[in-house]
């Protein structure tokens, strides 16, 4: 182990590692043995679900770009390439990750961005990190790595494994890979500040949903409503005119994205609630900051989880804590939706070795 | 080969005393309507891939949810295979039914249970037309993306089986992308809430996973999609090139300007000549090849787009560049592309429609490796191409009176399938597996790839009741095939034993 872990160490920026044999190895030995892994990343949303006890399988060392034509509008990456690195070099191409997703750490990795699934401020209209996921290498439990889905738009070839281990925390294998869909980035862009109340903003974005206008941010902070446009010259003068308020920075899409904004910088627990855009203001104590155009709404409050679950259920969303080591960070399944998930984890994980626990205590 | 079940190569198929299920199945479910009679049983011999024909043991056609948990709890007691079907419209072979197996029919399922404007969402039933989702949304100028060219005909619970595509799914995405929510029966007969009208649900992303499954882990019974409006202005470039090559070129300095049409469809000599012959969209039937370009949106880009891409063409070496003057214009522009497949289809008594996807850069030799192939076989080959992402419909004309034709029919398509894989490209863009590319399926994945498939299909079907045979091919199938298409000098599945 001495040796990779300082051939690991030795990796530098924009270097093309395969690390994917080393890897192989230790999940074959940990599965054998019946050992627990912890898959380590940038360590930057290691806040992001139950903690994992287990012997450190860390990624880093299995990075680079593998493939990139930006016509092809497809880029493949290794799990343990800095998420800053990838971004930097579909910038330089004028694509992006149309998704947004955030970093919150400097070292944030590919491989995590795809196992935790987060999307950033666009995602209402871009789609969420799973929309943009073309294909995966994935290390089962028996040691191998698989190819599954591929480096094509369109592919209905057999189960959408990829999509499935989206999101998934690892705890269905360890991501190696990944092919993604990247998109152009818009012509212009220009972000709106409209001093509206919650509600007020609420009635509008939805009236503006059926609109064809050029949206890709919605995000009330309290005091006022930021909308971003993004497309043609002409589309976003034409929406100026139409929804008025004053032009402000761009960089408060990056601040909400990374959590930098004041409203974060608050003791209290944070909450984050996943509702249908149009559900009504919820009665639960505490300050509220709305993005996704209503459909994701972060809650700072010392209310008791269980009414905070209870509360957003019954308006048809889920809450997940974001605050580390809450004992039960994401929203109880029910009965039969559990026994799936219990059933894919023994069939694709038999030893039980991968990210053990961290999404909940039985999984 | 044949499409045909095989118990040799797709494993046993329960042994079913189809008096015994008949009269269990009206005992419990009185109110069902159940086909038994051959003469009932005979419209439901095939799907869209109608060349191939199985009787079904019988025909379910429930009605509401409860009937569809009962029916999968009692087909699992019974140990009886369940085959799910909706419109029928299939390419695949998907909804092939079994000889010993209860075809379930989602047909009655067809209504369109809310249209929210508000949320911009529509909950239907899955036997609800494609079409009849994005009518319904019409009055609040909304409407329903995917649009796969058999919309009018085609279910909605058939697109997600499938994940279906249609030709504006660069800009609008898949199927996968466009439902928010599905409700589900497994063969347990639990009902399951997969998704939300929020944006995401904890756990397993399991409404990803049921994309594309064709009926393989659960049975579809309601669907929640998402709506868009409807964008302001579209428009559409027909441009003529005197080589493919030249065509594809075109395709990719568009996308490499930076932007995303709505529709980006090619069309080869062959096809342009079967469309105008057929409806008279005024193509030109002298060019090897021409592009169909949408750009949709708000008016200002759109007109701004359109410039861009005429430049872009004709420095691609465009031999001439239409910009359709109006809708109706632009109506005939995708006539002859959406009527493509049965205007090929009159050049023969028969047509094959692959669909392989590759990376865009490789079609010129995709095309010219066709080509060489439809000339090993004595067959002819028309060629329709979702241009913009990558996914080819070869049409292969041929007499399948003629058993010679047929089989080299098949061959042929299978070659082609193989040449996509080849090139880094998959056996099925929008179409689906079925029991139609089964076969291929042990070209695209290896043997560990296709246990984890199995893996997945174990954790919902344990006893693989759910339409056996099609989509993911059992290893000894693999063996078998593997045996008769040596690549490279290697057997792809060293480790199995050859039948």
């Amino acid at each position: 182990m001495s040796e990779l872990s300082s051939r690991r160490r030795d990796s530098a920026d924009g270097v093309l590692a395969d690390d994917s044999a080393a890897l192989c190895e230790q999940v074959g030995e940990a599965s054998a043995k019946g050992t627990p892994l912890a898959i380590v990343g940038g360590n930057s949303k290691a806040f992001y679900g139950r903690p994992v006890t287990g012997e450190a399988l860390d990624v880093r060392g299995h990075r680079g770009i593998v493939h990139y034509d930006p016509v092809e509008l497809i880029v493949t990456v290794r799990c343990g390439t800095p998420l800053s690195e990838l971004e930097a070099t579909l910038a330089q191409n004028g694509q992006q990750l149309a998704f947004e997703p955030p970093r919150f750490a400097p070292g944030a990795t590919v491989g995590g961005m795809v196992a935790c699934g987060l999307s950033g401020p666009r995602r209402p209209w871009a789609g969420a990190v799973r929309d943009h996921v073309l294909g995966t290498r994935l290390i089962t439990g028996e040691g191998r790595q698989l190819r599954l889905g591929g480096e094509v738009m369109k592919n209905v070839a057999g189960y959408d494994v990829s999509r499935l281990v989206t999101g998934a925390l690892g705890s269905l294998g360890v991501i190696t890979e990944v092919s993604l869909k990247v998109l152009p980035q818009p012509p212009q862009g220009m972000t709106l500040r409209l001093e509206l109340d919650a509600e007020r903003a609420a009635r509008n974005l939805a009236e503006w949903g059926r609109q064809p206008l050029p949206l890709s941010g919605a995000c009330h902070d309290g005091e006022a409503l930021h909308v971003r446009l993004e497309g043609g010259e002409g589309s976003i003068r034409r929406a100026r005119e139409q929804l008025g308020g004053e032009q402000v920075s761009a960089a408060f899409w990056e601040a909400l994205r990374e959590q930098q904004l004041p409203f974060f910088n608050d003791p209290r627990p944070l909450w984050r609630c996943s509702l249908p855009a149009t559900a009504p203001g919820l009665a639960l104590a505490g300050d509220w900051l709305i993005d996704w155009a209503g459909a994701q709404r972060w809650l700072k409050s010392d209310a008791e989880p269980a009414h905070i679950r209870a509360t957003v259920s019954e308006a048809g969303g889920h809450a997940t804590c974001f605050t580390p080591n809450a004992a039960s960070p994401f929203t109880p399944l029910p009965r039969a939706l559990l026994h799936y998930h219990r059933r894919l984890k023994a069939e694709l994980d038999p030893a039980g070795i991968f990210n053990p626990g961290r999404w909940y205590a039985e999984l | 080969m044949s499409f045909m079940f095989d118990e040799r190569l797709d494993g046993a198929l329960p042994t079913v005393d189809k008096a015994a299920v008949t009269s269990r199945l009206h005992e419990v479910l009185p109110h069902m309507t159940l086909l038994s009679e051959p003469e009932d049983l005979r419209p439901f011999e095939c799907d869209g891939l109608s060349a191939y024909r199985t009787v079904p043991m019988l025909v379910a056609m429930p009605e509401r949810i409860e009937q569809v948990q009962t029916l999968m709890r009692e087909c699992r007691a019974l140990n009886v295979p369940v085959v799910t079907r909706g419109a029928g419209t299939g390419l695949s072979g998907g909804a092939l039914p079994l000889e010993r197996g209860l075809l379930l029919v989602m047909s009655k399922f067809k209504s369109i249970l809310s249209i929210d404007p508000e949320a911009r969402l529509a909950r239907v039933q899955p036997g609800v037309r494609n079409l009849a989702i994005s009518e319904a949304a019409a009055p609040f100028g909304l409407y329903y993306a995917p649009d796969p060219s058999s919309q009018i005909a085609c279910s909605i619970g058939g697109n997600v089986a499938e994940n279906a595509g249609g030709v504006h799914c660069l800009k609008y995405g898949l199927t996968v992308h466009n439902v928010m929510a599905l409700e589900v029966v497994t063969l347990e007969g639990e009902r399951l809430t997969l998704g939300s009208e929020a944006l995401d649900a904890p756990g397993f992303d399991l409404l990803a996973l049921m994309m594309g499954s064709e009926g393989m882990l659960g049975v579809v019974v309601e669907i929640t999609v998402r709506l868009l409006p409807r964008p302001e202005v579209a428009k559409v470039l027909m441009a003529s090139f005197d080589d493919v090559s030249k065509a594809g070129g075109a395709v990719a300095d568009i996308i490499a300007g930076g932007i995303i049409p709505g529709g980006l469809e090619m069309m080869d000599n062959l096809a342009i000549r079967a469309a105008e012959n057929f409806v008279h969209a005024d193509y030109p039937v002298e060019a090897a090849a021409i592009l169909l370009c949408e750009l949709d949106g708000v008016d200002e880009d759109v007109h701004e787009q359109c410039r861009q891409v005429r430049e872009i063409c004709a420095a691609a070496g465009a031999t001439d560049v239409r910009q359709a003057r109006d809708e109706q214009e632009r109506a005939r522009f995708w006539a002859g592309r959406k009527a493509a497949f049965p205007a090929v289809g009159r050049l023969a008594p028969d047509y094959y429609c692959m669909d392989g996807t590759i990376p865009r850069h490789r079609l010129p030799e995709v095309l010219h490796g066709i080509a060489d192939l439809a000339e090993e076989y004595e067959l002819q080959v028309a060629n329709v191409f979702h241009a913009g992402d990558g996914n080819m419909h070869p049409l292969i004309l041929f007499d399948a009176s003629d058993d010679d034709q047929r089989e080299r029919a098949e061959v042929l398509g299978g070659r082609i399938l193989e040449l996509c894989v080849e090139v880094g490209g998959s056996i099925t863009g929008e179409h689906g597996v079925g029991r139609e590319k089964i076969n291929q399926m042990c070209s695209q994945f290896n043997s560990h790839e296709i246990e984890c498939f199995h893996a997945v299909k174990r954790a919902f079907d344990p006893a693989g009741l759910l339409n056996p045979g099609k989509n993911i091919p059992t290893l000894a199938r693999c063996a078998e095939y593997g045996g008769l298409h040596v690549h490279h000098g290697e057997l792809p599945f060293p480790e199995l034993e050859r039948f």
